[in-house]
C-alpha cells in the first residue's frame, strides 16, 4: 500500500490551498462554465485529506492497495482536478482545458479520462454506494485502504445516500469507509434550509455513524477531524465539515447566485488578488 | 431440437450458471435486494456465502456497490425483479455503470419479466425494461427461452468483461433446448426452416412462435422461427438472411412493441433489406391473473402469432 506523506505543515497546507483556490477560478473563469461555489468550499478538506491522509501514490495511480477518494458531489470538478495537478496525478497545464472539447477534464469527472480520478459523477447520490463496492471488494481480497467520499451537504437529499448509510455499518466498513459532508449550506436553488431542510450531523447519528465536526476552513481543524475519523471505532464515521460556499472570494462568498455561475474577467482579477492575499 | 428436460423457469438457471462460473475461476461477487427467494441469488449464497451480499430493498445501492466492486476487477452480479432492475435504478446503471470507462463488469440478472409475473398485477409486469437497458450502449441484453439457455448465457455474459442485462422469467417453461445446445452470445438459433415468413422470438415468445408455426403449416404457410436470445447486439446476419429468403417478418417478445426485440429487428430491416413486419408485443398496463391466463388476455398466443404472420405476408410486394 502506498503511505501518504510525511506531515505537510498547516502553513504549507494553507499555501497549497491557495493554489488551488486560484486554480478553481481561473479554470471556471477560462471555461466561462461551471460550479466555483462548492468547489472554494471544499478546499480545505480537499488539501488536508490529499496532502496529510490520503495513502496515494501518483506515480502507480492505480496501485491496488491505494485509498481511494470518490467525488460524490461530481460537479465540484474545478477542485478535484486542482487538487489532483496539485498532488502530481497529471500537468496543470490541462487545467485549462476544463469543460473544453477534446480535454479530458469533462465538466463532471469520467472515470480514469486522467491518473487518479476514481468515478464518474454528476448525477449525485451515488459515491458512498460506489465506495461499499470498493471496500468489499478490498476486504475480500485481504486489503487494507480506506474509501473517503466527499458528498455536498444538498446531495443529502437523494435517498440513495440513506441506502448506502445504513449498508455501511450494516457491513462493518467503518475502518474503510469515511464519509465527508460539505456543509456549505447552499444547494443549486438556493439556501438548503429553504430548498429542502436537512440536519446532517443528527441524520448521520441516527443511521449508527460516529459524527465529527469541524470548521471546515480551518485547516488544523480539518486536519485533526480527518485523523480522529480514521482512528477505529465501532461506528463508521463522517466529517461534517461546517462551510462556507465560494469561499475565499468575498462576492462568491454564501452567495448561491455562484453555485454554478462562472466570473467576469473583472471579478476574476478581484477573486485572484483576495485569494493571494487571503482577504475572505 | 427435442424437449428433454422437464419445465423449468428461467428464474432457476441463475445460481446455476454463477456456480459454473466461480468453478471455472470467474470471480464472481452477486448481490441481491431482499428478493434472492425469487431470484434464486439465495442458493449461490448457500453455497459461497462469501460470494454473496444482500443490500435490502434498495436497488440504488445495489447498482452503486456492484459498480465499485466491479472497478476493483470483480464480476459484480446483481438480480432483482425486471420492474425494479433497471425500473429502480436506471440512473445508476446509467452513471455508475455504462459510462464510466466504457463500462464497468456489471451484470444485471433480472427475473419476473414481462407479464407472465402473473397474479402481482400491473407495477411488477416489466414491460419496458428492455427498452431501457438496450439504451445503455455498451451493454448486452440476453432474454433467454428455457432453463438450459438461460444458464448459458448467464455464464456467457459473465464470461465478458462488459456490462450485461439478462432477463428472466417467473414460470416454469417447457425446455425448448437439449443439453446439446450451445448459446452463442449475438447469435439467433434458427429453430424451424421456413420459406413464406420468419417469427423472430425471444424468451417465453420462443414456444409460441413454435406453436403458430404448426398452425401454419396446417394452411399450408412454411414459417421459419428464429430464437433471437439477443437483442443487443442483434443478429443482423440473420434478419437479412430471413428478409431475403422468406420476405416478411413477426416480431414477438413479452414486452412493448417499442423498444425491445421488434425495434432492433425493425432498425436492421430498415438499413438493409426492407421487408413487411408484424410487431406482437404488450401495448398496455396489464392485471392480475395466471401466467397462462395472462399469455391470453394480452393475446400472446399462437394464434394470434400465426395472425400476424398472415398479416405480413399480405404486405409483401
Amino acid at each position: 500500500m502506498p503511505t501518504s506523506l510525511a506531515p505537510v505543515s498547516v502553513d504549507e497546507l494553507k499555501a497549497i490551498a491557495k493554489r488551488v483556490r486560484a486554480h478553481i477560478v481561473e479554470m471556471v473563469y477560462e471555461a466561462q462554465s461551471g460550479h466555483p461555489g462548492g468547489s472554494l468550499s471544499a478546499v480545505e478538506l480537499g488539501v488536508a485529506l490529499y496532502w496529510n491522509h490520503l495513502r496515494v501514490d501518483p506515480a502507480n495511480p492505480e496501485d491496488p492497495g491505494r485509498d481511494r477518494f470518490i467525488l460524490s458531489k461530481g460537479h465540484a470538478t474545478p477542485f478535484y482536478y486542482a487538487v489532483l495537478a496539485e498532488r502530481g496525478f497529471f500537468s496543470a497545464d490541462l487545467l485549462s482545458g476544463f469543460r473544453k472539447l477534446g480535454s479530458p477534464l469533462q465538466g463532471h469527472p469520467s472515470m480514469k479520462a486522467l491518473p487518479g480520478i476514481e468515478m464518474s459523477g454528476g448525477s449525485l447520490g451515488q459515491g458512498l454506494s460506489f465506495a461499499i463496492g470498493h471496500a468489499l471488494a478490498g476486504r475480500l481480497e485481504g486489503r487494507e485502504f480506506r474509501c473517503w467520499v466527499l458528498l455536498g451537504d444538498g446531495e443529502l437529499n437523494e435517498g440513495q445516500v440513506w441506502e448506502a448509510a445504513m449498508a455501511v455499518p450494516h457491513f462493518g466498513l467503518g475502518d474503510r469507509v469515511i464519509a465527508l459532508v460539505d456543509r456549505n449550506g447552499i444547494q443549486n436553488d438556493g439556501f438548503a434550509d429553504r430548498i429542502m431542510r436537512t440536519n446532517p450531523p443528527a441524520m448521520f447519528a441516527g443511521f449508527g455513524w460516529k459524527v465529527i465536526e469541524c470548521d471546515g476552513h480551518d485547516m488544523a481543524a480539518v486536519d485533526a477531524a480527518l485523523a480522529e475519523a480514521e482512528r477505529p471505532d465501532e461506528r463508521p464515521r463522517v466529517v461534517v465539515a461546517h462551510t462556507v460556499k465560494g469561499k475565499g472570494v468575498s462576492f462568491m462568498e454564501n452567495n448561491p447566485g455562484f453555485h454554478g455561475k462562472a466570473p467576469t474577467r473583472e471579478q476574476l482579477e478581484q477573486a485572484l488578488a483576495q485569494i493571494a492575499e487571503g482577504l475572505a | 431440437m427435442t424437449q428433454t428436460a422437464p419445465a423449468a423457469a428461467t428464474r432457476e438457471a441463475y445460481p446455476f450458471a454463477l456456480i459454473e462460473l466461480v468453478e471455472q475461476g470467474v470471480d464472481v461477487v452477486a448481490i441481491d435486494a431482499d428478493l434472492s427467494v425469487s431470484t434464486m441469488g439465495y442458493q449461490f449464497g448457500e453455497k459461497y456465502p462469501e460470494r454473496w451480499y444482500t443490500v435490502g430493498v434498495a436497488e440504488q445501492n445495489m447498482v452503486g456497490i456492484a459498480a465499485g466492486l466491479a472497478a476493483c476487477g470483480k464480476t459484480a452480479f446483481i438480480a432483482s425483479f425486471a420492474a425494479f432492475l433497471p425500473g429502480r435504478c436506471f440512473d445508476q446503471l446509467r452513471t455508475s455503470v455504462a459510462q464510466p470507462r466504457g463500462g464497468l463488469n456489471v451484470k444485471c440478472v433480472a427475473s419476473h419479466g414481462g407479464i407472465t409475473v402473473g397474479e402481482d398485477g400491473m407495477s411488477a409486469q416489466a414491460i419496458e425494461d428492455l427498452a431501457l437497458v438496450t439504451s445503455l450502449i455498451p451493454f448486452d441484453v440476453v432474454v433467454p427461452a428455457d432453463f438450459e439457455a438461460a444458464k448459458q448465457a448467464i455464464v456467457a455474459v459473465g464470461k465478458t468483461t462488459r456490462p450485461a442485462y439478462v432477463r428472466t422469467g417467473r414460470p416454469k417453461v417447457p425446455a425448448i433446448y437439449g443439453s446439446d445446445y450451445r448459446f452463442e452470445l449475438g447469435k439467433a438459433t434458427r429453430l424451424r426452416e421456413g420459406s413464406d415468413v420468419t417469427i423472430i422470438a425471444c424468451g417465453v415468445l420462443v414456444g409460441i412462435a413454435l406453436e403458430a408455426a404448426n398452425l401454419l403449416a396446417n394452411e399450408g404457410v412454411s414459417a421459419r422461427v428464429l430464437d433471437m436470445a439477443t437483442i443487443k447486439p442483434v443478429d443482423r446476419e440473420a434478419v437479412i438472411a430471413a428478409a431475403r429468403e422468406t420476405g416478411a417478418i413477426v416480431t414477438a417478445e413479452e414486452h412493448q412493441t417499442t423498444g425491445g426485440l421488434g425495434t432492433a429487428v425493425a432498425r436492421v430491416l430498415a438499413e438493409t433489406v426492407p421487408a413487411p413486419v408484424s410487431f406482437v408485443g404488450v401495448d398496455r398496463y396489464g392485471t392480475s391473473g395466471k401466467w397462462d391466463e395472462l399469455l391470453t388476455y394480452f393475446d400472446l398466443t399462437p394464434a394470434r402469432v400465426a395472425a400476424a404472420a398472415r398479416d405480413a405476408i399480405s404486405r409483401k410486394r
